[in-house]
């Protein structure tokens, strides 16, 4: 799960990390308010989950209450990557001597929280690391023990030759450090890191990512969970214990198990068709979820054929075959759907299907060429 | 012969009396997997099935049975608990199917199982089964049969798949192991080929990959410096969208890295098969296992 930046900084804040003031406002006239209680130049910043919002104008620098009324009401109007924004931090502009970047993430080849900084900050971190890789650090970290304070300060020095700006950093680290493990975060961020003319050291900018495993013994920080920044499809999907991401294809996909439904993506790709979306039943069966799942795959317009792709394990074929019965009983299915199942209690799910004037295929690419043909005639 | 697990095995099930782990413990059973002891705590004494004990601790289990492995079915919030409690009670082969582990559990997990010379299969994975000898976790044994093909994924239901094909054409599995779909996983790609290597019962070798990481390519290196058997290899997630999360914790493109195409492309360059498609593993097993 995804945070907003204000989010971020707040509970940055709260692990003792020095982040300047900063206020969220909704409307332009909220961010004039804001800014005049600050009585200096603003920065307005687009709270939206999309990386990039400086390119897309979605941060402005502002001299005076004013001006942030206008740069408010210009970014309150932008969409980033497709999103709306409906929310913008206020936030007094700092005095900038040097910009850093300090992250850390859970690195899958050293299955290590990884520690990393680079002089190089307030620029793509991933651009860096491709052009200049020689200017990233980092310190794989012992979970068990923590990160330590010889290895912070090490990494500190990195970033400032001087022991005073250095301590600062290291002290930084340490709590960023903390917050991560205490948010069960899967990737933390502060960019830019900067240092102030007085020598002071400041997170400018916050980015927190929550691994989705965190969320059920961590409510405090599951209720931060911004809807309104989803597609209300993908939210309904969650609500019903489905995994589903909307594509641009027409052909809806039903499938159990994430990499049998990446493949069955693949192979609709490969047939020539394009994939609507990407949909994991899960793996127990329960005749609820199907009839979810396809109200949700009809939903979207673009879909022109409905493919189930269920290869029975835990999932019973019969409970999906129930599910899609039921499914037509309760919503209207103006689509063709073509049915794959194979696995446990196969034999039961084509009874139940037949009965109901479904037909089912047992070959995976046999269903997938059937509900391209479908969804291009359709 | 096989890898992992096979007829010495001698199991433990920890949380036996649970929805999930009573039915896959019955599975294993028929199946003829010699489940050896059962663990829930506050259930010692019982009986599972008139024929497995139930202990209150793995420890306990281990000590009175000779168990050497456990399969653990424990809710997500009691799973990196159950993962110690196995390793601690000297267990040395460790099944772990549980889904929705958090990472961070995992980084202090996966050290300590190491430390205490266990070998962890999953978080979140399907487990393994050596065809007709031993199946620990929730493989479907219908589809499997045994052969030489040794089976490799990170991922559930995409395996049946494959297996499913392999089968339908005569060609059997020595062992299908499913290392999950987890970021954090304690057996990879790697470990697996290298036992499958070293098995004299596996001629060939299919692995199973999708988007998300770099654990694909550091395979295609071993397979190009050290694994002389076959491989053919699937990548799944071609038309997966970069950043979105596809089902599996581990399976997102982050940057540039991860994508289907770069594994495919490493897979290439090691000298692996790669099938554009389930059905492909066939033919392709078959060109392979006649070169010499």
């Amino acid at each position: 799960m995804n945070l907003h930046e204000y989010q971020a900084r707040a509970l940055l804040k709260g692990a003792g990390i020095p982040v300047p003031d900063g206020e969220v406002a909704e409307t332009a006239e909220q961010a004039a308010a804001i800014a005049g209680r600050f009585g200096r130049a603003v920065v307005v910043k687009a709270q939206v989950h999309a990386g990039g919002r400086g390119k897309a104008g979605g941060v402005k620098l502002a001299r005076d209450a004013a001006e942030a009324r206008e740069r408010a009401r210009d970014i309150l109007r932008l969409r980033i990557k497709g999103l709306p924004v409906k929310k913008v931090l206020v936030a007094p502009a700092a005095d900038i001597a040097s910009e850093s970047y300090l992250g850390i993430i859970v690195d899958r080849a050293t299955q290590c929280p990884v520690v990393m900084v680079s002089p190089a900050g307030g620029v793509d971190i991933e651009e860096v690391a491709a052009a200049t890789p020689e200017k990233i650090f980092r310190t794989a970290v012992d979970a068990r023990y923590g990160l330590l304070p010889h290895q912070a300060l090490g990494l500190a020095f990195r970033l400032y030759p001087d022991l005073a700006r250095a301590r600062q950093a290291a002290a930084i680290m340490r709590q960023l450090y903390q917050a991560f493990f205490a948010t069960g975060a899967s990737l933390v961020e502060i960019n830019p890191l900067i240092s102030t003319p007085e020598g002071a050291v400041v997170a400018l900018d916050a980015k927190l990512v929550v691994d989705d495993n965190e969320l059920e013994r961590r409510p405090q920080i599951a209720a931060l969970r911004d809807a309104s920044a989803e597609l209300e499809a993908e939210i309904r999907a969650r609500a019903a214990g489905l995994s589903y991401i909307q594509l641009s294809g027409n052909v809806g996909c039903c499938v159990n198990g994430a990499g049998l439904a990446m493949a069955t993506m693949d192979l609709v790709k490969y047939y020539g068709g394009e994939p609507a979306n990407f949909l994991d039943i899960g793996g127990s069966s329960n005749p609820q979820k199907v009839v979810d799942a396809l109200t949700i795959i009809s939903a979207d317009r673009n879909v022109r054929s409905i493919l189930f792709n269920i290869f029975g394990g835990i999932t019973r074929c019969d409970d999906v075959a129930n599910g899609i019965v039921a499914a037509t009983r309760q919503i209207t299915l103006d689509r063709p759907i073509v049915i794959r199942l194979t696995g446990t209690n196969e034999a039961l799910a084509v009874d139940i299907l037949k009965g109901a004037g479904f037909s089912a295929l047992t070959d995976m690419d046999e269903a997938v060429q059937q509900a391209v043909r479908l969804g291009a005639a359709g | 012969m096989s890898v992992f697990i096979n007829h010495d095995t001698r199991l433990v099930v920890q949380g036996i009396t649970g929805r999930d782990g009573s039915f896959h413990a019955r599975q294993m059973l028929e199946y003829g997997t010699a489940i050896v002891a059962g663990v829930t705590p506050g259930k010692g004494g019982q009986t599972f099935e008139q024929r497995v004990p139930v202990f209150n601790t793995v420890a306990e289990a281990a000590r009175e049975t000779g168990a050497n492995a456990s399969v653990i079915y424990v809710p997500a919030g009691f799973a990196a608990d159950a993962i110690y409690e196995a390793a601690d009670a000297g267990l040395k082969m460790i099944v772990c199917i549980t889904e929705g582990i958090p990472v961070l559990d995992m980084t202090r997990v996966l050290p300590y199982v190491r430390e205490r010379g266990a070998r962890l299969l999953g978080p979140n994975c399907p487990g393994a089964i050596s065809p007709g000898e031993c199946k620990v976790g929730i493989i479907p044994g219908q589809i499997c049969r045994p052969g030489s093909i040794g089976v490799v994924s990170r991922s559930g239901t995409l395996t049946y798949e494959i297996v499913h094909q392999l089968s339908g054409a005569g060609l059997g599995q020595s062992t299908c192991v499913g290392i999950g779909g987890d970021p954090l996983i304690g057996t990879s790609f790697v470990d697996c080929l290298e036992a499958f290597q070293n098995d004299p019962a596996t001629e060939a070798i299919v692995m199973i990959g999708e988007i998300g990481g770099t654990d694909e390519q550091t395979a295609a290196r071993a397979v190009r410096e050290r694994i002389t058997k076959p491989v053919v290899g699937f990548i799944a997630g071609q038309t997966a969208p970069p950043g979105r999360r596809m089902g599996h914790a581990g399976a997102i493109i982050s940057g540039s890295s991860g994508t289907a195409a770069e594994k495919m492309a490493a897979f290439r360059d090691a000298g692996i098969a790669v099938m554009n498609r389930p059905a492909d593993v066939v033919p392709l097993i078959r060109e392979r296992r006649s070169i010499p």
